[in-house]
């Protein structure tokens, strides 16, 4: 990939910024997504809840679903591969997606290496749960962050751990010393222009996004004062009773996430939210995958 | 050159951060729009951002702005949009069913240059500014102007720029560029 169409993939991400993306398994779904206000999908199988329930291996969606939801939507369409699996990264360049997830929400494909992400026009967005993590995907090419979180669970407190953990390491390098910084780049084994970059600007080189068992327009309001550009709900939304006004409702509440008022008033009558499961009932922890 | 100006940045969706950035770096007072409140004050210019034109518009009828914003524009207030923005402002859109402010008498097209592959940055002539960079993402382009809206920039034959009395509107997003040219000629709009 070339600095420039480096470039341009970091800039989508901007646009997509104080917006929602959500998990769509159908075309139906993703014309409700994109009604209720969604910034773009997620096309996928199985939304991570379900994944969770079934078990065994999942993989990318079948292109065939994939285009399904590309015809039925006018916003960007972005999907999963599996960590390491550069051929279903292929697979989906070749279909035009508009973004890569290389998603820890999948079975890992390889164990060891991630995609390298700089081969790819199309680009990337990489889940982290912390700033080396995070840095880590940027060198590889990744032109945009989410937190981790815990996918499929409904249960937030992933998401704010692990957006809580990037900000105060940002904060961290941000009050170092210049000569500090070496070392830091090595602690976190990154390359050392990454890390002057945050040191620098006090911020990720790439957009970050919060994700992983955001259910409710409070979730979502909370990742935002915590700092997220912008939030992804799986399956908070088509998991829960009234997924399209829940889907605005969230969508409202990401724009006015200050507005006390407001998000009092969008959080009423919204029907059963997913039930969810707590961190310490699951036996699978996906934020374990690819470090 | 923006000193003494006020300017608001439509915040609802979208990559307005950088509007506000540029804007201040210009030197005027810049102020986001993120409910009907906000529209309450007075300002000399509103920008429209990029971002996705659908959840803006969207935005704009469930928090009860867009009648505001578009008596504001129609009665004079100078507007910049870009991208998204420049959708949002359109008469009307070729692809789609939506019309959102409808002040600007163009016919757009929404992702005119395809999905994110056809993505692309160009320098090309922009009228009354010479060469300037500019940065299409999912980009729309106008298909067709009215007789009276001025033709500013074309890439490739198809019409980038235009401006309509107090409405300046790019497919492209000039605050993604290091260029102050485009927002110095707005905020000269601005009184």
């Amino acid at each position: 990939m070339s600095e420039d169409r480096y470039t341009l993939n970091k800039q989508l991400a901007q646009m997509l910024k104080g917006g929602v993306i959500m998990d769509v398994t159908t075309p139906e779904q993703a014309r409700i997504a994109q009604e209720a206000g969604a910034c773009a999908v997620m096309a996928l199988e199985r939304i991570p809840a379900d994944i969770r329930a079934a078990g065994g291996v999942s993989r990318m969606s079948d292109p065939k679903m994939i285009k399904g939801i590309q015809e039925a939507v006018s916003i960007p369409v972005m999907a999963k591969c599996r960590i390491g699996h550069f051929v279903e990264a292929q697979i989906l360049e070749a279909i035009e997606i508009d973004y890569i997830d290389e998603s820890e929400v999948l079975s890992p494909a390889d164990d060891v290496y991630h995609i390298d992400k700089k081969q790819f026009q199309v680009p990337f967005v990489c889940g982290a749960k912390d700033l080396g993590e995070a840095l880590r995907r940027i060198n590889e090419g990744a032109a945009m962050i989410r937190t981790k979180g815990e996918p499929g669970t409904g249960d937030v407190v992933q998401a704010v751990r692990h957006m809580r953990r990037m900000n105060s390491e940002i904060a961290k390098i941000s009050s170092m010393r210049e000569d500090e910084l070496y070392e830091e780049a090595k602690q976190l084994a990154v390359p050392y222009e990454l890390v002057a970059y945050v040191h620098e600007k006090k911020r990720l080189p790439v957009v970050n996004f919060a994700a992983g068992g955001v259910a409710t327009p409070a979730d979502a309001a909370l990742m935002m004062q915590l700092g997220a550009e912008g939030v992804f709900v799986g399956s908070g939304i088509f998991k829960s009773g009234n997924p399209q006004k829940r889907a605005a409702a969230i969508v409202q509440a990401v724009t006015n996430y200050q507005d006390n008022k407001l998000l009092a008033e969008l959080s009423e009558d919204l029907g059963e939210a997913m039930v969810g499961i707590n961190e310490q009932e699951i036996e699978l922890l996906m934020a374990e995958r690819g470090l | 050159m923006g000193k003494g100006k006020k300017i608001a940045v439509l915040a609802v969706q979208g990559a307005f951060a950088e509007q506000i950035e540029r804007i201040r770096t210009l030197g005027a007072e810049c102020v986001a729009l993120r409910q009907k409140a906000d529209l309450m004050q007075d300002f000399d210019g509103v920008i429209l951002p990029g971002g996705e034109s659908t959840v803006q518009g969207k935005l704009l009828v469930e928090l009860e702005m867009l009648e505001l914003l578009r008596d504001k524009i129609r009665n004079g207030l100078p507007v910049l949009g870009t991208c998204a923005g420049l959708i949002l402002l359109a008469g009307e859109i070729g692809n789609d069913q939506h019309v959102w402010l409808g002040t600007l008498p163009v016919r757009v097209r929404r992702n005119a240059y395809g999905r994110q592959l056809g993505s692309f940055h160009v320098e090309e002539a922009f009228q009354g500014i010479g060469t300037v960079p500019m940065t299409f993402i999912r980009a729309p382009y106008v298909e067709e102007v009215s007789q009276d809206v001025e033709v500013l920039a074309r890439v490739a034959d198809k019409i980038v720029a235009v401006r309509y009395g107090n409405q300046l509107g790019t497919a492209f997003h000039p605050e993604l560029d290091t260029d102050n040219r485009i927002h110095e000629m707005f905020l000269t709009m601005c009184g």
